[in-house]
Formats: structure tokens, C-alpha cells, sequence
């Protein structure tokens, strides 16, 4: 019992059932003034219908009067009253106030309103019918102070106007359940709803990451809010993913050549030699690890700085061609010495808003992977090409060496991700990561496709300026 | 030459004053804008190397005041921030040139002998010899022992760069900024391999070397003693 009423509080505390309570307020509100007005209508009706039954009678008694005097007003009053369940009531008096003739048992002591009409309660005059009802009437003074009284039970309105109270009052009041029901209805249907985000978010926010959101499919603006929930809940999950393995990756990446100086340097403490030269080598060597470390750190803010997208407010039209010419440059005779040819093909002058020193080092870092990985005697095609056929500007490094296979090219672009997982080559697993920032901090996209044999790496703009419809990831 | 350094850190102060006096230079130091205004005024100095970063008035504002008072020592600004943005910033003040902490000395005794060596030989030229070897910056054409020598763009604007600093020491990232607008180390060997080139068409058929290398350091273009 008490879990109910507190679950009823709950309830009445909710926005739908506040909203609900305010609708049926008001639609009470609506319904009970047009109930009114129809009743006031078919009262009135009633009521005038009755003035003119009186009005018709007086004109007969008038008649009556005006051919034949008083006795025949009497006689005509007899006769009317003598009538069974009349619904007229009549009275004529002597100005003593002795009844002459009428079906009532005395002068009602009622007055007059403003328009004529005298009401009174039939049963307390005696009339003849006993029913509990009013009746309105009109009086008359004859000459010789004869009065003259002709009216009308109004038993049958009273009745109708009973009949149409209660019924009135019942659709009110049915209304008014249903209403209320029905509010209560869709307050719990919504509640439920919403209380099941409410329950996903604490979820999460004990540290759960992997709760959703049901959503109903229908669509509505709970199940959107829902479907935006989720989706926003992917990317921070995402984005946590990400920040663990970077933070495990740098762990790692960094703990060994930092654990590799350590030792190089204790060796050299502990072998103890005259020997100059031993500790100069130890020292360069040393230098040469700390430079390493230091440019893995360089990469690794690159990286933080493109993606945090502060530099996005900064970006300018840039020539593609510059950065483009500029890698090519300084990459050609590298690949020339690995026996590789390197072809660029410039086949437009696009420009795009951006930041003309990232993107060199990104397309620098896409040809030194080529040069890299594709062994000696490959080819390797630089290209740049215009917005066309509805898509933006694409830069494509396109070669013939062993290229990535297609589940291993979403993970590449990971931080510290390695397919050489020997690390034979030199390296740190930073290249495509800075890469697949500077993309994203561009509005591009960075599309790994099979060369067969070979990999194509392209970096493609929107077209127009805009950005891609669907963020890449 | 006479080197004032403007760095708060006492410890990294006194690093570069140890360094820059050991590679046979004179240096005062300040340990703040304020200090480092009133030498830059009061001494005349070959170099400064200003932190951009100091406590009460910032390297970016004390370079800007000494420029608009007309003092126009050659200024290397030093920097954790290493963004483009944050360079360029540091230029527009009226830095020459600006490096990103950490560094290596050797970079930052190069970087200074040539901002010195620029503001000395400011007059245009059109010819630059060392030794025998002659680049007409006209022409375009380049010479060793009267024999004319085919160059590629980029080697040419290499060498001209070389010879431009010749007798100093360049280091590479230098020659990615000054030859190639490129201010990010890529890491591997590419100007190791433009200089081979190089020293394929300048050196390889001549018995004495212009083109050394430093070790730690970079490459130096010099006249034989």
C-alpha cells in the first residue's frame, strides 16, 4: 500500500503527468461550458415555449370576458381547472380575496418579476396536481379589483432540467475519470521510457561504458533522444578505448627505450675504463635514444594538437599543390636510392582551407611509409587530383608492395600500432595516427584501399569545402 | 661573439651560459624581462636568445618593445611551444628565428652563427664563391674549378643555401626550413640523402671536399684550410 502511494507520488511528480493533469483541466474546463451553454438554451427554449401557452390562454380568457363578462370568465375558469391533469393553473378572486373559481387553494404571496412573471410553488396553494414543481404565472386586475391569475406548472422543465443535470454532471465526471485515466496512462508509458535512460545513465555513470539505451523504434522524440544518447555514448567509449590503449601504448613504447638508456648508461658505470672513446660512444648513443624519445613525444602532441580541432578556427586556403610538391620534393631522391621510382602527378590546382605545414607532414608521412614498406625496384605514385563528379580534391599514394591487409586497416591508424610487429624497420607507430588526424582536422577522410597488389592510402577532401556526411570511424 | 640570454629558468640559464661559453662566446644573462630589457638597452649584443615564456613580461612583447625602439640584434626566440602558429607568432614579433625546447645545443650554436653571420653580410649579392666552386645566383648556374655543374631546383637552392652559411655548421632541420618551408623533423634520413646527391655533382670528382659532415650536428660547406 505504501509502495503504491509513494509510486503515485512519483508519478504525480512527473512532467507527463503534470502535462496530462493541465490537458484534462482544461478539457473538464471546455466540455463543462458547452454542457453550459446547452443547457441555458434548452431552458430558455422551454421557458419561452411556456409564456406563449400562458399568452395563448390569457387571450382565450380574454375572449370569454369580452363577450360575456365575468360569469362567463368564471364559468371559463371553471371549466379550464375542472380539466384533469392540467398543467394550467388558474385563479380568480373577489377583491375580498374570495376565490370565484381556479385550481389553486389562495393568491400565491410570491411577487411579480421584473418582466411580469410570478413564480410559486404549486403544492403549497393546494393545486391539483401534487406535483413538488414550480410554475410561473401572470396576474391580472380586472375592473372591480376582480384578480385574475393564469399560469403554468412547470413541472415537466423541472424535470427535464433535473434529467439534464445529472447527466450533465455525469459526463463531466466521466470525463474528467477518463481523462485523468488516460493522462496517467501515457504519464507511465513515458516515464517508463524515460526512466529507462535514467537507469542506462547511472549506469555509466558507475563506470559501466557499455550500457545503451532502449529505444522502441517508433521514432518519436524519446526514441531519437534515445538513438542521440547512444550515439554519443559510442564516441565516448570510443574516445575512452582509445585513451586507455594510448596510455597502455605509451607505457610500453616509451618504458622500453627509456629502460634501454638506463641500462646502456649503468654498463658503461659499471665496465670501468680509461678508455675515453667507450664513454663517448655510450653518451652519443644515449643522445640518439633521447631523440627518439623525444620526437615519439613530438608525434604524440602533433597528434593531440590536430585532433583537439583548436587549430580548426586557424586553418586558411592552402594550395594542395604546395604541400603535395613539397613532400614530393623531398622524398624523390629517398626513393630514387631505394631504387624505387616515385611518380607524382599533378592533375589540378585545388585549394582547400587548412593548414599547408600538417598536411606536407602528412602526405610526407604517407610516402615515407611507401618508401618504407614497398621493397626495392617498386613504384609508388604520388597524385593529386581537383573536385569532381560531386567529390572533393583526393590526394592518392598509391604503391605495389605488400600492403595491409583489409582488417588490419582500420587498426593502423591507431596510436603505436605496428603491422611490423618484429619492428625491424625504424619507426614508432605515430605516422598514420598524425595522418588520420590531420584528415579528420581537415573535414577528409583517410580511405585505405588494395593496390593489388600494393596499398592505395588516398586522403579525400569534401567536396565543396563542407565535410563528410558521416565523421570517419 | 656576445650572447644575451633572457630564460627564468636559473637551471636552464645556466646550461645555455656553460654551453654558449665553451664554444668560445661571451654571455650575460637575465633571468627576467625586465633585466633582459635594461642589458638589451644598455650593452650591445651580436645575438639574443629570448624565452618566450617569462614571468612578468612575456619574450613576445620584450622583442616587440626593443623593435619598435629601434634595437635590431638578431633575436632567437626559445620555446615549448612548438606549433606553426606559435612560430610564426614569435617571427611576427620580430624574432629571427625561433626553436622548440628540448633542443640540441649543436642546433642552437649553428642557429645563432647564422642569424649573426646574415645580418653581417646584409648587401645583395649576386655571385657566392667558396674556393674554387662559384654559384651564379643570376644565371643560375653553378661552376667547380671553372667546370659548369647540372643541377636540379632543389639542389641548387640546397647548395645556395650552403654557401650562403658557409664555414658554419647547418643542421638539417635549417636546411628543411630554409630549402624546403618544412618546420617538422620527418624522422628519417631524406636530407642525409638530398647531401649525398649533392656531394655526388660538387665533390666526387675533385680531390678536396667542400662538403663536411658534423657529427651530432648537421653539415658544414667550407674552403679547405
Amino acid at each position: 500500500m505504501k509502495a503504491l502511494v509513494i509510486s503515485a507520488l512519483r508519478l504525480a511528480r512527473t512532467t507527463p503527468f503534470r502535462l496530462a493533469v493541465l490537458y484534462l483541466a482544461m478539457f473538464v474546463l471546455s466540455v463543462a461550458l458547452i454542457l453550459a451553454v446547452v443547457y441555458r438554451t434548452t431552458a430558455g427554449f422551454l421557458e419561452s415555449e411556456i409564456g406563449e401557452t400562458i399568452a395563448l390562454e390569457v387571450a382565450g380568457l380574454q375572449d370569454q370576458y369580452r363577450g360575456q363578462g365575468l360569469r362567463g370568465l368564471v364559468d371559463a375558469v371553471r371549466d379550464r381547472s375542472a380539466t384533469s391533469h392540467t398543467n394550467s393553473v388558474y385563479l380568480l378572486t373577489t377583491p375580498g380575496g374570495v376565490i370565484l373559481a381556479g385550481n389553486l387553494s389562495a393568491w400565491p404571496t410570491a411577487v411579480p418579476d421584473a418582466s411580469g412573471w410570478t413564480h410559486f410553488k404549486v403544492a403549497e396553494y393546494g393545486g391539483t396536481s401534487d406535483r413538488p414543481s414550480t410554475a410561473m404565472a401572470v396576474t391580472f386586475t380586472l375592473p372591480g379589483k376582480f384578480r385574475l391569475l393564469v399560469g403554468r406548472d412547470m413541472s415537466e422543465i423541472d424535470q427535464l432540467r433535473g434529467r439534464m443535470i445529472a447527466s450533465l454532471r455525469w459526463i463531466l465526471a466521466v470525463t474528467a475519470l477518463l481523462g485523468l485515466g488516460g493522462g496517467l496512462l501515457v504519464a507511465r508509458g513515458a516515464m517508463r521510457r524515460i526512466e529507462a535512460i535514467n537507469r542506462t545513465t547511472r549506469q555509466i555513470m558507475a563506470g559501466d561504458l557499455t550500457g545503451r539505451v532502449p529505444r522502441s523504434g517508433g521514432g518519436d522524440e524519446i526514441d531519437r533522444l534515445a538513438g542521440n544518447l547512444n550515439a554519443m555514448l559510442d564516441q565516448i567509449e570510443r574516445l575512452m578505448t582509445g585513451m586507455r590503449q594510448v596510455t597502455e601504448s605509451v607505457a610500453h613504447d616509451l618504458r622500453t627505450p627509456l629502460t634501454r638508456l638506463r641500462s646502456r648508461i649503468e654498463l658503461a658505470l659499471i665496465h670501468e675504463t680509461e678508455d675515453p672513446e667507450v664513454y663517448r660512444a655510450v653518451l652519443q648513443e644515449t643522445i640518439a635514444e633521447a631523440d627518439r624519445l623525444l620526437a615519439t613525444f613530438t608525434a604524440l602532441l602533433s597528434i593531440a594538437e590536430a585532433e583537439s580541432g583548436a587549430k580548426r578556427t586557424e586553418l586558411e586556403p592552402v594550395k594542395l599543390a604546395e604541400p603535395v610538391r613539397i613532400a614530393a620534393d623531398l622524398y624523390e631522391p629517398v626513393a630514387e636510392d631505394k631504387g624505387q621510382t616515385l611518380v607524382t602527378d599533378i592533375r589540378g590546382e585545388p585549394v582547400v582551407r587548412g593548414n599547408g605545414q600538417l598536411l606536407a607532414q602528412a602526405v610526407s608521412n604517407l610516402l615515407d611509409n611507401a618508401i618504407k614498406y614497398t621493397p626495392e625496384g617498386g613504384r609508388i605514385a604520388l597524385v593529386l587530383e581537383g573536385a569532381a563528379h560531386g567529390r572533393g580534391p583526393r590526394v592518392t599514394i598509391a604503391d605495389n608492395g605488400p600492403g595491409i591487409p583489409s582488417d588490419m586497416r582500420e587498426k593502423v591508424l591507431q596510436r603505436f600500432v605496428r603491422l611490423d610487429t618484429a619492428r625491424a624497420s625504424p619507426g614508432n607507430g605515430l605516422g598514420l595516427s598524425l595522418v588520420d588526424a590531420v584528415a579528420r582536422l581537415h573535414g577528409a577522410r583517410l580511405v585505405l584501399e588494395d593496390n593489388a597488389p600494393g596499398l592505395r592510402i588516398s586522403l579525400e577532401f569534401p567536396a565543396n569545402g563542407g565535410t563528410f556526411a558521416t565523421p570517419p570511424h | 661573439m656576445k650572447v644575451l640570454v633572457i630564460e627564468d629558468d636559473r637551471q636552464a640559464a645556466s646550461y645555455l651560459a656553460k654551453g654558449l661559453k665553451e664554444a668560445g662566446h661571451v654571455v650575460d644573462v637575465a633571468n627576467d624581462g625586465k633585466e633582459g630589457l635594461f642589458l638589451a638597452g644598455s650593452e650591445h649584443y651580436d645575438v639574443m636568445i629570448v624565452d618566450r615564456m617569462l614571468p612578468g613580461r612575456d619574450g613576445l612583447s620584450l622583442v616587440e618593445i626593443l623593435r619598435a625602439t629601434g634595437n635590431d640584434t638578431p633575436v632567437l626566440f626559445l620555446s615549448a611551444l612548438g606549433s606553426v602558429d606559435d612560430r610564426v607568432k614569435g617571427l611576427k614579433a620580430g624574432g629571427d628565428d625561433y626553436l622548440t625546447k628540448p633542443f640540441a645545443f649543436s642546433e642552437l650554436l649553428a642557429r645563432i652563427e647564422v642569424l649573426v653571420r646574415r645580418r653581417s653580410a646584409a648587401q645583395p649579392q649576386t655571385k657566392l664563391t667558396v674556393a674554387d666552386l662559384e654559384l651564379d645566383l643570376l644565371s643560375r648556374t653553378v661552376k667547380r674549378a671553372g667546370k659548369p655543374i647540372e643541377l636540379l631546383p632543389r639542389e641548387f637552392a640546397l647548395l645556395e643555401f650552403m654557401m650562403r652559411n658557409a664555414g658554419s655548421v647547418v643542421t638539417r632541420t635549417m636546411m628543411l626550413e630554409n630549402v624546403w618551408d618544412y618546420h617538422f623533423d620527418p624522422q628519417t634520413n631524406v636530407i642525409d640523402v638530398h647531401i649525398a646527391r649533392l656531394r655526388q655533382k660538387i665533390d666526387k670528382d675533385f680531390s678536396v671536399p667542400l662538403i663536411h659532415t658534423v657529427r651530432g650536428a648537421g653539415y658544414s660547406l667550407r674552403a679547405p684550410q
